[in-house]
């Protein structure tokens, strides 16, 4: 088996003296779209925060490609080829949909396909708003302008996390058509979600969190045939939608 | 009782006063509004750059006009220099703590630099004569108006148009402007945000420095005036709403008329008047004319 694209060692993070990861490991293989799953405040989060170097972690390792980057800077991890999608999305308010995305290709400065008319045409919807300004967006369309602005610097890999939260259905179905194109596309996707709908839809495979470790690691597949095991971890994660 | 002239000359007095402050205050608001310091020695910046000024015009030859503004850039350009040094060295390390250690650090910035300038140059008025090409005066309506206030009052939109391009119409002015909004997730996209916070810096000192050199000709060079004018800034983007652009050249336009005609009124204390124009103005909006509510 090839070295995977990014390994996760064992790593242990916490807020100032809150601890918040107790010795998480997975593994994301190239190509692939790898889930966390779990309830609210398990540690999907922190552990991207982790792997980008906005919350350190303490101990353990973070190997990207071969070399370790536990200790680098976010913006160093983000030129090495991460791409941070924060739950919260964080678009830069006062400036327009075009300047968030000019924005995040002028900030990791990598080449690669991505360009403005890239992004507009996986999300048609901001053609429309690319002078609106980045505050004015609803939840939905501020939500396909961070995963925009994130594809922007051109990344190998994509933290994508709780991008479903807050949608109306019919948005989610949408952007998960996008994101399956993402992934069809070949991007590595390492996603976070708390319901099984989008996770099963796209992950080939599943981590488990609890209470910030890792309770169940397995195949997509697995959940997706097995509907005990399912129920099994439907107490870990939340319920289907 | 008023002449027409008399008044116009007070407005143009006014409005040269407005445009040296705008440029403190301009660099004052910018390095505020992206930085989120009040740099207590952005003031320190303008008497150093005065010095300096005072000084290179020295070293050359008075006489010719090239010396003099060889002489303001050259200061302006040194300032931001020791500008960019000290957030590197001096204030980074300080960005993590609470800001009170930041505003302490500024504090004591203002006394060092102080000091400094007394060593090196002493305590004695120094002046620096106009360029030769702009040393005559025009009458306009009826007022004597010097040709070098002319291009101070030129200068002024200038800059502050130049800085609202560059903010606005660059790449490295949305990335400014990125980093004001939310530098973390700036940082997480891949830019360098410390590298930006030091250019940011510099180029606000660059314009203190410029408006300490360009004041040079009009006001004596002197130990005190580090306080007079960060006391002034400070009320300007009070006045116009902290850290914003328009508010810093709004809110200098607004001082410099109402110290030119506040003289009218209380001759003793137009300071005075700029006060209370800072109090009312507080009072129906606290966060001043241009500025927002602060969000964080
Ligand atoms: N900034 C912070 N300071 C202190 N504790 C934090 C901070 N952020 C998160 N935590 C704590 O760390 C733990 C893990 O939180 P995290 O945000 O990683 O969970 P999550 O799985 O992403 O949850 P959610 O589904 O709600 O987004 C929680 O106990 C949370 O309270
Ligand atoms: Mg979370």
């Amino acid at each position: 088996m090839t070295a995977p694209l990014l390994d996760v060692r064992d790593i242990h993070t916490a807020y100032g003296r809150s601890r918040a990861l107790f010795g998480v490991s997975l593994a994301v293989p190239k190509g692939a779209c790898v889930c966390l799953l779990g309830r609210n405040g398990v540690g999907k989060t922190t552990t991207m925060r982790s792997i980008m170097g906005l919350t350190p972690a303490s101990s353990g390792q973070i190997i990207w490609k071969g070399q370790d980057i536990t200790h680098r800077r976010p913006f160093e991890i983000a030129r090495a080829g991460i791409g941070f999608v924060p739950e919260d999305r964080r678009i830069f308010a006062d400036l327009s949909v075009l300047e968030n995305l000019e924005v995040g290709g002028r900030a990791a400065a990598r080449p690669g396909p991505w360009s403005v008319e890239a992004v507009f045409d996986l999300f048609p919807k901001l053609r429309e708003l690319s002078g609106r300004r980045g505050g004015y967006l609803s939840g939905g369309e501020q939500q396909m302008l961070t995963i925009g602005r994130t594809l922007m610097g051109n990344p190998e890999l994509l933290l994508l996390d709780e991008p479903s939260e807050g949608l109306a259905p019919l948005v989610v179905e949408a952007l998960l058509e996008q994101v399956g194109r993402l992934k069809s596309q070949g991007l590595t996707i390492l996603l976070a979600e708390q319901g099984l709908h989008f996770s099963l839809a796209l992950a080939d495979h599943v981590y488990v969190l609890q209470k910030g470790a890792v309770r169940y690691s397995g195949p997509s597949s697995a959940l997706r045939d097995d509907p005990k095991l399912r129920d099994d971890l439907l107490a870990l994660a939340a319920p289907v939608d | 009782m008023l002449e027409p002239s008399f008044l116009f000359g007070q407005f143009v007095g006014g409005l040269s006063i407005a445009m040296f402050l705008f440029l403190i205050a301009s660099g004052l608001a910018l390095i505020f509004g992206v930085l989120r310091i009040l740099n207590f020695a952005h003031g320190s910046f303008y008497m150093i750059g005065a010095y300096l000024a005072w000084q290179i015009v020295h070293i050359l030859d008075a006489k010719t006009g090239g010396a003099f503004w060889l002489a303001v850039f050259g200061a302006a350009t040194a300032v931001a220099i020791l500008g960019a040094l000290i957030e590197r060295f001096l204030l980074r390390p300080l960005y993590g703590r609470e800001e009170l250690y930041q505003l302490l650090f500024t504090y004591a910035l203002v006394l060092v630099l102080a000091d400094a300038a007394k060593i090196i140059w002493g305590t004695q008025q120094l002046s620096v004569s106009r360029p030769p090409s702009l040393a005559g005066a025009s009458t306009i309506f009826g007022a004597v108006v010097p040709h070098y206030n002319l291009v101070i009052m030129a200068l002024g939109p200038m800059v502050a148009a130049l800085v609202w391009f560059i903010l606005h119409r660059t790449h490295i002015g949305r990335m400014v402007r990125a980093a004001a909004l939310d530098r973390e997730m700036l940082g997480a996209l891949g830019a360098d945000v410390g590298r930006l916070y030091t250019l940011m810096f510099a180029f606000g000192s660059f314009l203190a420095g410029l408006a300490g050199a360009l004041v040079t000709p009009i006001k004596t060079v002197n130990p005190g005036m580090d306080v007079e004018i960060i006391v002034e800034a400070f009320i300007v983007i009070v006045i116009g709403g902290l850290g914003s652009l328009w508010g810093a050249f709004f809110g200098a336009l607004i001082y410099g008329q109402f110290l030119s005609f506040g003289i009218l009124i209380f001759p003793r204390f137009s300071i005075f008047s700029v006060f209370a124009l800072m109090a009312i103005i507080l009072v129906i909006r606290p966060w001043g004319l241009f500025g927002k509510p602060l969000s964080r």
